[in-house]
Parts: structure tokens; C-alpha cells; sequence
């Protein structure tokens, strides 16, 4: 038993030539989205906002670049850390009442010190009043900042971990360069999400969206707010307005290298997979490689319960109105009381075989293991080259497996294992 | 064993006062569906999928049923339509959502399936493709009948969002897995949300079908909720939750469509059967008592060995079987 976490930012056809220039930031960013979700679970963060948290830190540096990009260029971080900070409400322990107020999302339980979940005013979900830890000394790092201020420093009431990542974010041309979304053949972004929370099989899905910030979060709020599931393009987007989420000009998440993408896709007149190589030539994008469409986070708590998230732009050069796998429970993203999974890779792969759900049905109605079960979907049940996955067990054990090139990846465990990987080898 | 079969289904959930001639209305419909498909398994002119495609247009096109002509209608105040199929021998599969002017929503799955590189298209997306595509189209109004007007208001002033089956969600916050069990613990049938029952329940459709050669094949199609909020995707279009097919059987299923896509209804049927060696009928059983998690649903399955199957935890199901060996039934109650 403990707690585990595992995320990945997307299957595919990977180049072994991948070049350290390229490699190292994503890396980099694997590492400290990880380390970001270490310490929220150590600090006792529920798995279902911990997924939450990291999934949206992914889309941050890979799906939702154009933010970062955007508040770059206003002016500083100032942005950054505030929609950091409106998001990050959800999970950073909250040292005054002056921080709830400046964040219309926060529960009621926001102005003593503790994990803060949206929705905490619904009765039976999320985290109750008791379960929100003072964390003040959970929170590696923090100094004996006074008053209850604020650990960084800066008037954020953030942790210094996650300043550490929206800073690199910031200044990191790889990042700033703009791995946005990939575009649909009108040259459009529509992005995905969903969030499933094992013990309850409460889910929440969004597709279609061309303005919101973040996916997962929205996902999450669609859970968490509606009788229903899964909304989609214009309902999904009035909604994500009624419930004031961030949002931007759809022009954001299009930069130059996704459109030069998309052009290449076109004259090649494929769609392409988001990860995939730039066609026909490398040379023609320097961030080829960079188009990683798809991220996902799996995580299990110390209470043992066990949540997935997962968020993608999808395939360049899509199809207009085209859905992947991604927002549909039991494809992309499943969870139960046995395991949590996320998937990556070509969606209509995984939808036919029900990649996600059928690692748990494997488990649940043969008795695999997790390890075996996921192995078996990843060789028996998909074609090679489509797909990949990262799952956890409800006892912490981890695997990570995929038929494609590679996986960018990454996992810990509470005993003290920790991986970033790529390929298999490595 | 073997030999083809069929089944179809009008929906889970039934209005207990429904009048009689609907009721025989519904009978009526449901078993010329089973005729045209028989005709077409008989004649062994057409594969499972093509039969499942003919089926579930014919069930479309009559206002009867929730779905295409006769859909439930959003908040709006439109017909926002979504319909999946599913080929089991090499489980390719298509779905379309937020479908607005098309005609037969089942056939431009079927169009996504055989004709784009996706499996699924919603929305705008669907509209251009099915445009690029020429299937008829047809104003919106077309599928927005008199009596779902009636409904819609009717809904509305209880400003509640009404299932396929007319019960209304209480607490809405509190919608999770617990939702189902709260709903049948503060409301009865009879209430009905204060509809008159002589407004008869839209349901959706489903077809499964196994042909001559043992192929299974799946379709579900769906105008989704009553007074539901515009982009509201349901468990109809899902592959693995209203529609699965593979080599060992085909699903179809209707009910609560949160409660069915939490527990991957359509493809537990096959799971069951695959990993734990259940029979067709026991498979749907079990998923139908440990897979609902006390939502309302009901399903139609056939299995390649030319069985057919169905089960519902709902008061009722709108459905009809049919077999090679000249066994054909309809029923809606529990016992018929």
C-alpha cells in the first residue's frame, strides 16, 4: 500500500535521434509535473484532485501553451501565477481569507490553511471539512513564513515547487514556443478532457472546446455541477462561461509551428498523429517532435483512492467535430476500486478495444494483475504502433506499457521509486 | 447453435398508465422492425451491420420512439441527436452527436465508420460531413413532434431535466453514482414529474443482430434527454457504454445514460463472456444486477452462436426478439 502516480504526454512514433535540445525540456517538465504530484499526495491531496492538479499543469506546458505564451507577453508572470494561483486554488494550501476572496472558486472551508477542493460546499464529495489538512508544514520547503503569509513570497500563497515550474515555463523557449493544441483541418483547435474518480465512478468529460484554459478542469466542474457526464462544443462552452472558468481567444492556442503542421499534414494529406514526426521532412519544423497532443495522470492517494485524468488536442489535421478517445470512459480514461488508467495514442484504436476499461475488466473479471492486464491490452488487444498507457493499482503498484516507438512518461511510488522514461530502453 | 437472430428495443422505462393502443401501437412498430429484419437475414442479402443500419433508420423515421423524428428535445428547445454503430468481426465502429437536420443519424455513423479515418464526429463537424456526404437532410423541425413540445414545458415548468423515462432528477448536486438510488427514493412512477400520462414516453432505439454466418453487429440511436442542457452527450454514441460488438456478441442498451456510461454497460456484456465465460443471457444478466450501481437501464444482446438475450432493473422495455428458428416475441412489462 501508498500512494503512486504516473503520468505520461503521449504515445508514438518518437524518434531514437531525438535530440537532447528537444528531450531534456520535456523531460524537465515530466520531471517537475511529477514531483509536483509527489508532494501533493505526500501532503495527503486527494487522488482525484491530485490528477486534477498535474493534468492541468501538463496542459499548461503542453495542450495549453498559449497561455503561457500569451501572459509572457503581457508583461511577466504576473498572469501566469494569477491563473496558476485560480486554478491552483483547487489544491495549494490557503494562508488567509484575502487569498479566498481574490478566487471566486473557493470553497467555504478557503480561509483557514488546508487543502481546498472545488465544489467543497456539495455534501458527500470531494473533501469535507475534516479531511482539509493544515499543511503548513506538509508542504516540503516552507519556511516558517509568518502571519500564515505565503510561502513564495510573492503574494500568490503558493508553494515554491509550483513557482518553480511556472517559472521554467516562462522561461523556457521550448515550452514558449508555442506546443499548442493541434489543429483540426480548418485549422481550429477543439480540445478534449475527462476526470474519473474511482471510488465513486463519478466522471466528467468535455470535447469540442476552442476557449477554455484548462480541459481537465472543466471536465472536472461538468462532474462536479451537472446531472450530467459529458457536454460538448457550444453546450460545453456556455457552460464553462456560466461557470467562469478561464478562458481565451481560441487564436491563442494556434501558434506558427501548428499551423506549418498542419499545412505539412495537408500536403500529405493524412491525419496525423499528434506526436508523430513532422511529414515529409524534419528540417521543415524544428519542434516536429514536439506535438504532443495528449497528456494523462494517474494517481492513488494515501487513502488508497484511486483517480485519472486525461487531456488532448487531438490529431492534426482532424477532422472538424472529430472525438477521440480521450473524453470516453472505459477508452481513454477509466477508473474503479481495482485501478486508473490513461491512455495515448490513435483514438479509434483505443475506442474499439476499450483500452482503459478493459485493463480493469481484465483485472476484475480474470483476476490479472495489474501489470498483466495492462500488458495483455497493450499486445493482444491493440495494433502495433496505436497505443499506450499508464495505470495504477489501488495497493500503488505502477506499469506503463505501449506498442508504439515511445511513451513520454513518468511514475513514483511511496517507497521511493521513481522513473522518467521515453523509450523502452532507457 | 447458430443460425441468425435479432432483437430491438424501444427504450427502457414506461409510463405504467401508458394507454393501451400506444402500448399496441409500440408492438406494432417493434414487430415490423423484427419483420424487415428477418426478411433481410432470411434472404441473406444483407450482413448483420446493413441489417442493424435498415432497422434502426425504420425506427427513426417513426415519430414513436425518442429518436431521429420524435427526439426529445434540450433546453433550447431543439433536437440535438446521437446514434453509434458497431461491426463486431473487426469491431470498427462509428458515432456521430449533436446532430441537428440529419434524417437517419444511424446511417451517417455508419458513414463515419465506412467513410472518414474516425470513429466519431459530433456536432458541426457531423453537419459538414454528412453534407459532404449527401445524406438527406431536413429541418430541424422535422424532428420535433407535438407532443415533445408539450413535454419540453412541461418539464420546464418543473424545472427539472427529465430522463428518457420521465423521471425527474432530484438534487441535482448530488448527481453521482447515488443519483439513480435518490431518484427512485423521493419520487414515484405515478407522479410521473405531474405529466399527464396520456403524453405518451419518447424512448431510444437499438438494434442488435447476428446473421447467417455468425457476424454481430450493434446500433443505438438517441434524441437523449428531455429539457437536457445543448451539448448533453449521452451513453448512445459511446463505444463500450449504449453500443458494443465483437466476435462473440452485440450490445445495445437504453436507460439512464450516466449510469450506463459509468459502468461500460455494453462492452461488460462481452467482457463477462470473454474473461469469465458467462453465458450470453447470464452475461447480461449480471451486468444488469452488479454493473448499475442503482441507475435504471436495459439492454438487447445477441451472441455469434445465434442467441438472443435482454434485461432490464427498469419497470419496463420496449423490445422484440426474433430467430432463425421461427421463435418471435415483443413485450414491454416485465412479464408478458
Amino acid at each position: 500500500m501508498g500512494w503512486a502516480i504516473a503520468l505520461h504526454g503521449g504515445a508514438g512514433d518518437i524518434p531514437f535521434s531525438l535530440s537532447s535540445e528537444r528531450k531534456a525540456p520535456r523531460e524537465e517538465a515530466l520531471r517537475q509535473c511529477l514531483n509536483l504530484g509527489v508532494e501533493a499526495l505526500k501532503a495527503n491531496g486527494p487522488a482525484l484532485d491530485v490528477v486534477e492538479l498535474v493534468g492541468w499543469l501538463l496542459e499548461l506546458g503542453v495542450v495549453a501553451a498559449g497561455v503561457v505564451m500569451s501572459s509572457a507577453r503581457e508583461g511577466g508572470g504576473g498572469n501566469v501565477m494569477g491563473q496558476l494561483r485560480k486554478v491552483g486554488a483547487v489544491f495549494w494550501p490557503l494562508k488567509s481569507s484575502a487569498g479566498a476572496s481574490s478566487a471566486p472558486s473557493f470553497g467555504p472551508g478557503a480561509e483557514r490553511p488546508g487543502w481546498v477542493a472545488r465544489g467543497q460546499t456539495t455534501p458527500g464529495h470531494a473533501l469535507g471539512r475534516e479531511s482539509a489538512l493544515p499543511c503548513t508544514n506538509r508542504w516540503p520547503h516552507h519556511g516558517s513564513d509568518s502571519g500564515g503569509g505565503d510561502a513564495s513570497g510573492d503574494g500568490s500563497g503558493l508553494p515554491p515547487s509550483s513557482l518553480v515550474v511556472v517559472r521554467e515555463l516562462e522561461n523556457n523557449r521550448y515550452f514558449n514556443a508555442g506546443i499548442g493544441s493541434v489543429l483540426t483541418s480548418n485549422g481550429t483547435v477543439e480540445m478534449e478532457a475527462c476526470i474519473m474518480d474511482g471510488k465513486t465512478k463519478k466522471c466528467g468529460a468535455v470535447s469540442g472546446l476552442s476557449t477554455v484554459v484548462n480541459a481537465i478542469s472543466l471536465a472536472r466542474l461538468v462532474m462536479d455541477k451537472t446531472p450530467h457526464i459529458y457536454l460538448a462544443f457550444d453546450g460545453a462552452e456556455v457552460f464553462a462561461r456560466e461557470q467562469g472558468v478561464e478562458t481565451v481567444d481560441a487564436g491563442h492556442f494556434i501558434t506558427q509551428e501548428n499551423i506549418e503542421r498542419l499545412k505539412q499534414a495537408k500536403e500529405a494529406n493524412r491525419v496525423q498523429i499528434d506526436y508523430t514526426q513532422p511529414i515529409p521532412k524534419e528540417s521543415t519544423t524544428p519542434n516536429g517532435d514536439s506535438q504532443l497532443g495528449t497528456v494523462g495522470c494517474v494517481a492513488v492517494d494515501t487513502q488508497g483512492n484511486l483517480a485519472t485524468a486525461t487531456s488532448t488536442g487531438g490529431l492534426v489535421n482532424k477532422m472538424l467535430g472529430r472525438i477521440g478517445d480521450t473524453p470516453i470512459i472505459g477508452a481513454g480514461t477509466y477508473a474503479n476500486g481495482l485501478c486508473a488508467v490513461s491512455a495515448t495514442g490513435k483514438g479509434e484504436a483505443i475506442m474499439q478495444a476499450t483500452v482503459a476499461r478493459d485493463v480493469a475488466a481484465l483485472m476484475e473479471y480474470k483476476g490479472l494483475s495489474l501489470k498483466d492486464a495492462a500488458k495483455y491490452v497493450i499486445e493482444e488487444c491493440t495494433p502495433r504502433g496505436t497505443a499506450g498507457l499508464v495505470a495504477v493499482s489501488g495497493s500503488g503498484e505502477i506499469t506503463m506499457p505501449f506498442n508504439t516507438t515511445g511513451m513520454f512518461r513518468a511514475c513514483a511510488t511511496e517507497d521511493g521509486h521513481s522513473e522518467i522514461a521515453i523509450w523502452t530502453s532507457d | 447453435m447458430g443460425g441468425w437472430a435479432l432483437a430491438v428495443h424501444g427504450g427502457a422505462g414506461v409510463d405504467p398508465n401508458l394507454p393501451e393502443e400506444r402500448q399496441e401501437e409500440a408492438k406494432r412498430l417493434l414487430t415490423r422492425c423484427l419483420e424487415m429484419g428477418v426478411a433481410a437475414l432470411r434472404s441473406k442479402s444483407l450482413s448483420a451491420v446493413d441489417v442493424v443500419e435498415l432497422v434502426v433508420r425504420e425506427l427513426e423515421s417513426d415519430p414513436l420512439f425518442n429518436s431521429g423524428r420524435g427526439s426529445a428535445l434540450t433546453a433550447k428547445g431543439t433536437v440535438e441527436m446521437e446514434a453509434s454503430i458497431m461491426d463486431g468481426p473487426k469491431r470498427r465502429c462509428g458515432a456521430v452527436s449533436g446532430v441537428s437536420t440529419v434524417k437517419n443519424p444511424i446511417s451517417l455513423a455508419r458513414l463515419v465508420m465506412d467513410k472518414s479515418p474516425h470513429s466519431y464526429l459530433a456536432f458541426g463537424g457531423a453537419e459538414e460531413f454528412a453534407r459532404q456526404q449527401g445524406v438527406e437532410v431536413v429541418d430541424n423541425d422535422y424532428f420535433i413532434t407535438e407532443d415533445n413540445l408539450q413535454m419540453l414545458k412541461l418539464a420546464k415548468e418543473a424545472n427539472k431535466i427529465v430522463f428518457d423515462y420521465r423521471i425527474p432528477i432530484i438534487g441535482l448536486e448530488t448527481c453521482g453514482a447515488s443519483a439513480g438510488a435518490e431518484i427512485r427514493d423521493t419520487t414515484s412512477p405515478l407522479q410521473m414529474n405531474g405529466l399527464p400520462i396520456s403524453v405518451y414516453a419518447p424512448e431510444t432505439v437499438g438494434c442488435v443482430v447476428v446473421d447467417s454466418e455468425g457476424r454481430c453487429a450493434a446500433g443505438t440511436s438517441t434524441g437523449g434527454l428531455m429539457n437536457k442542457m445543448s451539448g448533453r452527450i449521452g451513453d448512445s454514441p459511446l463505444i463500450g457504454a449504449g453500443t458494443y460488438a465483437c466476435n462473440i456478441c452485440s450490445v445495445s442498451c437504453t436507460g439512464e445514460g450516466e449510469a450506463i456510461i459509468r459502468g461500460t454497460l455494453a462492452r461488460d456484456v462481452a467482457a463477462v463472456m470473454e474473461y469469465k465465460g458467462l453465458k450470453l443471457q447470464e452475461a447480461v444478466d449480471w451486468v444488469v444486477n452488479n454493473r448499475l450501481d442503482g441507475g435504471q437501464a436495459g439492454m438487447i444482446a445477441v451472441s455469434s452462436e445465434g442467441e438472443v438475450a435482454y434485461g432490464f432493473n427498469s419497470n419496463a422495455m420496449f423490445r422484440g426478439s426474433a430467430t432463425e428458428d421461427g421463435f418471435m416475441e415483443v413485450g414491454i412489462w416485465e412479464s408478458t
